[in-house]
Order: C-alpha cells, then structure tokens, then sequence
C-alpha cells in the first residue's frame, strides 16, 4: 500500500502554501495534537501524503500515523475535516 | 521583519527570470526577481504554478536557496526529474526575461536566523542541499559566529551543487563541510564514499553535549534514514527538522 511506502511521503511543510491559502497564515509552524495518540507537534513536522498531485491532502501523525486533517479541493472552494486533531494552537496576528 | 515574512498573505506574483545558471548536468539555478518581494527566511520555499494554453496548471513546491540579504533577487534551485511535469520546463526551457507564477514566502517550521546560536548541523541528500545553502548564505552574510557543518551525500563529485561556493564558505574556519559521494569518486578521494549511516553522523555531526540544531533534507528515504541514525546517537528529536523531498529519484546520495 503506498501508504507502507515511506517515498510517497512528505512533511507538512510541502503544504503549507495550501494551508496558508486556507488559514491565512503559516500554519507549519503550529503546534497541535493528535487525537490519536496525544502526541504534541508542529504541523510542518508530520506526515503528508495526496499533495500536490492528488485532489487535496492528507495530514497524519508523524507518531501513530493517525489522520489529524483531510482537505480536499473541491472545486471552488475547499472542504477541511479535522476529526484527528484535539487541538490546534494558532498565533495571533498582531 | 521575521514576522512580516511569516504572516504576510499568499498571493500569486509574476516574477522574471534574470538567468539561469547550470549547476549541474541535471540542476540548474533560476535568478529570478519578484515585484514588491517581502523578503523570506532561510529554509522557506515557494510554490511555482504553470498554466498551460488550454488552462491546464500544475504546480510544485522550490526551496529559496539565496539569502535574505540577497534582496529583491530570488534563487531556486531546481532539479530536473526525468518523468517530471514542472522541473524539466524549469530546467531546460526557461530563459532570461521569461516569466513565472510564484507565491511566497512559505513555510515557519523549517526555518533558521542567525540568531538561534547552537552549533548548526544541516544533512543534505542530494538537491536537499539548497535550502540549507540559503542558511549557509545566511549565516556568511550576517557574519554570525555561529559554527556549523554540513554533510552533504552526492552521486558523484559533478552533482554536488554549489561546489566552488561551499569550498570558499568553508574557508572561514567556522564551517565544515563533509561530502560523501554514493556512486563514483575521482581518482585520490579521500572522504566519505558510502550512504550516510550512523558510523558517519557519529564522525561528521557535532558531538551531543554541543547540542546541535539539526536540519536534514533530500528525498523521503534519505530523511528518514539520517533523522532515525541522529536519533539513534542519543540527539534530541525535537531539535532535528525534516524536510522531505519525496521519491528519490535524482542525483541524491541514494
């Protein structure tokens, strides 16, 4: 399965223009956590998978390799599920 | 500044290509500059978009591999992948005073400024050497004494990227650089001509009192490899950052 295949991985660094087209932001450098397992971690650090030559993208933890966050370009607009992450600390724009 | 860089929103800007340098047989680099360009960090990348006639895009992610200080110039670095859809326009068929979709500056995770003072490891496989170029320049513009090493796995010595510019950076006595050639040496190579293993990362990287702070990048295998061995070593994987290039499949230290 690709997923077993550790070539077909990025970090979530490679999406983060994606992320940043969505949020408004960086988001690589933000902290969130894994509902999964608990584990703590910067967004750019886990695991990518489905981007960019894919419809959207796919996050997972760099820890248990659960899924924290699914996008998905749909078109004219982007649908974003996030049943894997209990949380996501995003920094103020001041 | 950091900030501004970080936050500022994505828009898609025209930018021009000033030359294009041959690095390599297989990689070359894009002198390009960028209208109202609000400056990036080291480490950070840029997304590339083309359009084709009939709508068609396609669009990938480059590492910034000049300074900060390089000011509205921009460098990438870019390797061709034989099967690729964007590299091979980039590398063989662009030309001085052509234009190119970019968006940037992106990324706040793999990142560094010369005022983060631990001693600096950068691990690069391969075309994984060019945003950790951007640190070295970084580093040599801000004169910063922050001392740093970098290994830097390679097919052969006619793939290393930025040869000449890292034997003159390597000069100043504060950085060491390593290569480690994978494939063919030329007659008389006396350094690394193997993968890098732990064994490697045990003689090239800083000893683990020193604490280092880590950046490894080149294709998804080679990453992994290089940040399991650090681990392995004792170092501290909060402090080892990843960048993964994706399949291996170019003149990387596979």
């Amino acid at each position: 399965m690709a997923i077993d295949r550790g070539e077909a991985r990025l970090d979530g660094n490679a999406c983060a223009g994606l992320l940043a087209e969505i949020f408004g932001q960086d988001l690589t450098a933000a902290r969130g956590a894994c509902a999964g397992c608990g584990a703590v971690g910067q967004i750019g650090a886990q695991h990518l998978y489905g981007y960019p030559t894919g419809p959207g993208a796919v996050l997972r933890c760099g820890s248990c390799h659960g899924v924290l966050l699914v996008v998905v370009d749909a078109g004219t607009r982007y649908r974003l599920g996030a049943q894997g992450l209990t949380w996501l600390e995003i920094q103020k724009r001041g | 500044m950091a900030r501004a860089a970080i936050q500022r929103r994505l828009t898609w800007r025209l930018a021009e290509v000033i030359e294009v340098v041959k690095e390599t047989p297989r990689v070359s680099s894009l002198v390009l500059r960028a209208a109202d360009w609000p400056g990036h960090l080291a480490g950070q990348h840029v997304d590339v978009r083309l359009t084709a006639d009939d709508g068609y895009q396609a669009q990938r992610s480059y590492s910034i591999a000049s300074a900060p200080e390089h000011g509205d110039q921009l460098v990438l670095t870019v390797e061709r992948l034989e099967d690729g859809e964007v590299s091979p326009y980039l590398v063989d068929e662009l030309r001085a005073g052509d234009r190119l979709e970019l968006r940037g500056p992106i990324g706040g995770y793999f990142v560094w400024e010369a005022d983060m003072t631990d001693p600096l490891l950068l691990v690069a496989g391969g075309s994984g050497v060019c945003p950790l170029m951007a640190m070295l320049r970084h580093r040599a513009a801000t004169a910063t004494a922050v001392p740093a090493r970098l290994l830097y796995s390679a097919r052969s010595l006619e793939d290393v990227i930025y040869r000449a510019e890292l034997d003159t950076l390597a000069l100043d006595g504060g950085l060491r650089v390593d290569l480690t050639l994978t494939r063919a040496r030329p007659p008389g190579w006396t350094g690394f001509a193997r993968r890098v293993d732990r064994e490697m990362l045990a003689q090239a990287a800083w000893p683990l009192e020193q604490r280092p702070l880590a950046f490894v990048c080149g294709p998804t295998p080679f990453v992994e490899s290089v940040a399991g061995s650090l681990v392995d070593l004792g170092h501290d994987a909060t402090r080892i950052k990843t960048e993964r290039f994706g399949p291996s499949g170019g003149s990387d230290g596979d």
